[in-house]
């Protein structure tokens, strides 16, 4: 039992000190005790540490998302009385929904005209603070500054740009001769100066993130480049946007999920922040009708429903972006 | 994926940790405290002024301590009280209800004490003014709340501005232009003829009183909707009709911009109750002080925007108790003390004739004896108008949204096909 103890093990194969100088009252079986435990300490005790992650998406994650699909087979208003179960009726009725296809179409929309330029603005900016500028930690920061701002102070300087009779755009835009666009009333008007918003505040987080990829590249490579006489663009497109693919997907994929789930933006640039998104739903997202339909209809069957189709758009949508951008920024030949 | 039932979550989190004082997964504690007290609690939102009430109360009973849960707003206060009422759970002993949204609770009404059977007996109906018992009445006579203020309507107007438009100008001559509908439509086409600029802020701003002051709603009493039948298509073409003509400023209430056009005197009149007073002057600022006036009149006789009751949810532990503390609170004495707190405009009988009501003025327009006119207003109004479950989400998601596309050019008949249908959607 005592050369147990002191077996040897790492490096410097220095004993190790006996676990307890009186061991001379630990019996055979005491020890077996200990031993198994250790076994069991070793083999389960990593999954214990993770065991808090996994708990708490188990409670806050996935019951919330195996419950909604219940929900969603149910007639639930919000506090009735009874919620009658009806089977695929929410999914038939919201197909139908002539609501949910507009809020589709308008986030679809606002979606590519946030995401697409916010992406490739991001990949060139962050190219930007790649190079050797001056005060460059400065500029690093200074587009992150969007993203730490209140989103409700946002929303009151961009109400106030894009005011339909006293915002400063149109006022700026009467005062070179062009005529007042009414940012509200026109739907594709409206679709720009909710993408704007978003682009504003999302642009810079996302080009953080590509600069930092940009900085892991090698520089050899660069130089090998140059040496073989690669221009700047060619380097950039043959080297920089293969190497960042990894974080490119990243990027893509977290702005899909983000700019599929549009919600903020559109609620508070309606003027009163109603949940109608415009007097006609013209700009109303997905989002912002599954929020009305469960927290001011309080159908929250019919909310569950969306949720769900939501998903699955999502995930689709996720998947083609993903299969898109590694064929794009592959490496030439595949 | 952000909708569960409370209650579920709940039941898990607790048997995880069941361990733990089991008492803690009860709703709202277990209704007294360790000492034997009777715990309550009260949930309000905005400002209801009862701070100082509610100390006074625990003094006058001993036996009681009450803990009051204040939200800011009353939107996210009614969604938490109507996700609490489906979990079954989590409620406060008393919660507070804004008139906007007391046709979903009334259409709820089985989850709530009648306050006949548990409250106070002394309690009775004339306490308050009758519209404002018969809006929180059922059909079968239960009393679901008892109420706390109102606020009832009067017209603001832009003394300055009607002056230079040749309208007369004195809170006693305007009455004449104010006394129906047809003239103050009337009125409006005189103002926009002399000045070029329009008459009132927004389409709905003035539907909406219109329509409260009809017979029947947008539902009967058998929760039939009848908006097809009843005088929505009027009041509908009449207020159109009005844009058409200039008269809408096109600024949708609570916008900034709407804020923005109260500087910018881009209207000369509002639908005024009692608490938009503060809004107007804050919004106008002290360079519009004087110019902004408040008459005793209101198109079409009176009118109600607003104010709020007290409940006691059935899945309380107190609710005797829960109810004997409503029923103080909103005593007339009690009412008063909040209005001078805070400024809620009561809306008990005794309370609108105590002289500390009547002899409120208000500076900024122009020493107006605002108590006494709005205790004048609230008698004015004729009914309370029956409310079917999805009243208040045809009024906010339907038929104003229809209004302000017609102010973005959508024509009048195609935004009154949006309302039928929307509302059919909606009451389905």
């Amino acid at each position: 039992m005592t050369t147990e103890l002191t077996v040897t093990r790492g490096r410097g194969a220095e004993p190790r000190p006996p676990r307890r100088d009186d061991n001379d009252d630990i019996g055979p079986e005491k020890l077996g005790w200990r031993h198994r435990l250790t076994h069991l300490d070793v083999k389960f005790s990593p999954y214990l540490y993770i065991a808090p992650f996994f708990v708490l998406f188990a409670l806050v994650g996935l019951f919330p998302l195996v419950y909604t699909a219940y929900v969603s087979l149910f007639d639930w208003e919000l506090g009735a009385d009874e919620t009658p179960f009806v089977g695929i009726d929410n999914y038939t009725t919201l197909l139908a929904d002539s609501q949910f296809w507009n809020a589709m179409v308008n986030t679809l929309s606002i979606f590519a005209i946030s995401t697409i330029p916010q992406v490739i603005i991001a990949v060139l900016l962050a190219a930007l603070l790649n190079t050797a500028l001056r005060g460059r930690t400065g500029w690093r920061m200074g587009v992150l500054l969007p993203y730490v701002a209140s989103l409700v102070a946002l929303t009151i300087i961009f109400g106030d740009l894009f005011g339909v009779q006293y915002g400063t755009i149109n006022d700026v835009l009467e005062a070179i001769g062009f005529g007042r666009i009414d940012w509200q009333a026109d739907r594709w008007w409206s679709h720009i100066a909710i993408a704007t918003m978003v682009n504003w505040r999302w642009t810079g987080y996302n080009a953080l993130i590509v600069l930092a990829a940009m900085q892991a590249i090698p520089r050899d490579v660069y130089e090998a480049a140059w040496v073989d006489g690669a221009s700047k663009v060619r380097q950039f497109i043959s080297i920089t946007l293969p190497m960042l693919r990894p974080t490119l997907i990243f990027v893509i994929v977290t702005s899909t999920i983000g700019g599929l789930q549009i919600f903020t933006e559109p609620l508070l640039f309606s003027p009163s922040a109603g949940t109608s998104g415009g007097a006609t739903n013209q700009y109303q997202t997905v989002v912002l009708y599954m929020y009305e339909s469960g927290f001011r209809s309080l159908n929250l069957g019919y909310a569950s429903a969306m949720a769900w189709v939501l998903f699955l758009v999502i995930i689709v949508i996720a998947g083609i972006n993903f299969l898109l951008t590694r064929r794009l920024a592959s490496s030439g030949e595949a | 994926m952000r909708y569960r039932r409370a209650g579920l979550a709940k039941v898990l989190a607790c048997t995880a940790v069941l361990a733990a004082a089991a008492t803690a997964c009860g709703s709202g504690g277990s209704g007294t405290s360790p000492d034997g007290k009777v715990e309550l609690t009260i949930a309000t939102f905005n400002e209801f002024g009862y701070e100082d009430l509610l100390k006074e109360y625990e003094a006058a009973n001993p036996n009681v301590k009450v803990t009051q849960r204040k939200t800011g707003q009353a939107a996210p206060h009614h969604q938490n009280l109507f996700t609490k009422l489906g979990a079954g759970s989590g409620l406060a002993d008393v919660e507070a209800i804004e008139e906007g949204f007391l046709s979903q609770v009334m259409a709820k009404s089985g989850q709530f004490e009648n306050l006949k059977d548990i409250g106070p007996k002394d309690v009775k109906d004339d306490r308050w003014l009758k519209w404002k018992v018969d809006a929180v009445t059922t059909k079968d006579g239960k009393l679901v709340g008892y109420g706390t203020d109102i606020g009832p309507l009067a017209m603001c107007y832009r003394k300055d501005l009607f002056e230079a438009a040749g309208l007369p100008s004195d809170p006693e001559g305007v009455k004449a232009l104010f006394a129906t509908w047809d003239s103050y439509f009337e009125a409006g086409d005189k103002y926009v003829a002399a000045t070029q600029k329009p008459w009132f802020d927004s389409a709905a701003q003035i539907f909406n009183p219109m329509h409260n002051q009809a017979k029947v709603g947008y539902y009967d009493k058998d929760d039939k909707l009848v908006i097809e039948t009843n005088d929505d298509k009027k009041i509908f073409d009449q207020v159109t009709g009005a844009v058409a003509r200039g008269q809408s400023a096109k600024l949708a209430a609570w916008s900034k911009e709407w804020e923005k056009g109260f500087k910018e005197s881009a209207f000369a009149t509002k639908t005024c109750p009692s608490w938009m007073l503060g809004v107007i002057a804050g919004n106008a600022g002290d360079a519009h002080k004087g110019k902004w006036a408040v008459t005793a009149a209101f198109p079409g006789g009176g009118g109600n925007w607003g104010g709020s009751y007290l409940t006691v949810p059935k899945q309380g532990k107190n609710k005797a108790e829960a109810a004997k503390l409503a029923a103080w609170l909103t005593a007339p004495e009690q009412q008063i003390k909040a209005f001078k707190a805070k400024g809620p405009f009561p809306s008990q009988t005794e309370a609108l004739t105590s002289p500390e009501l009547l002899d409120q003025v208000n500076e900024y327009f122009g020493g107006e004896k605002v108590g006494l006119l709005f205790a004048e207003q609230a008698k004015k109004v004729a009914q309370a108008q029956y409310k079917g479950p999805k009243d208040g989400e045809i009024q906010d998601n339907v038929v104003s949204p229809a209004l302000t596309s017609v102010e973005q050019g959508t024509s009048p008949a195609d935004a009154w096909k949006t309302v039928i249908e929307g509302a059919q959607k909606a009451a389905k």
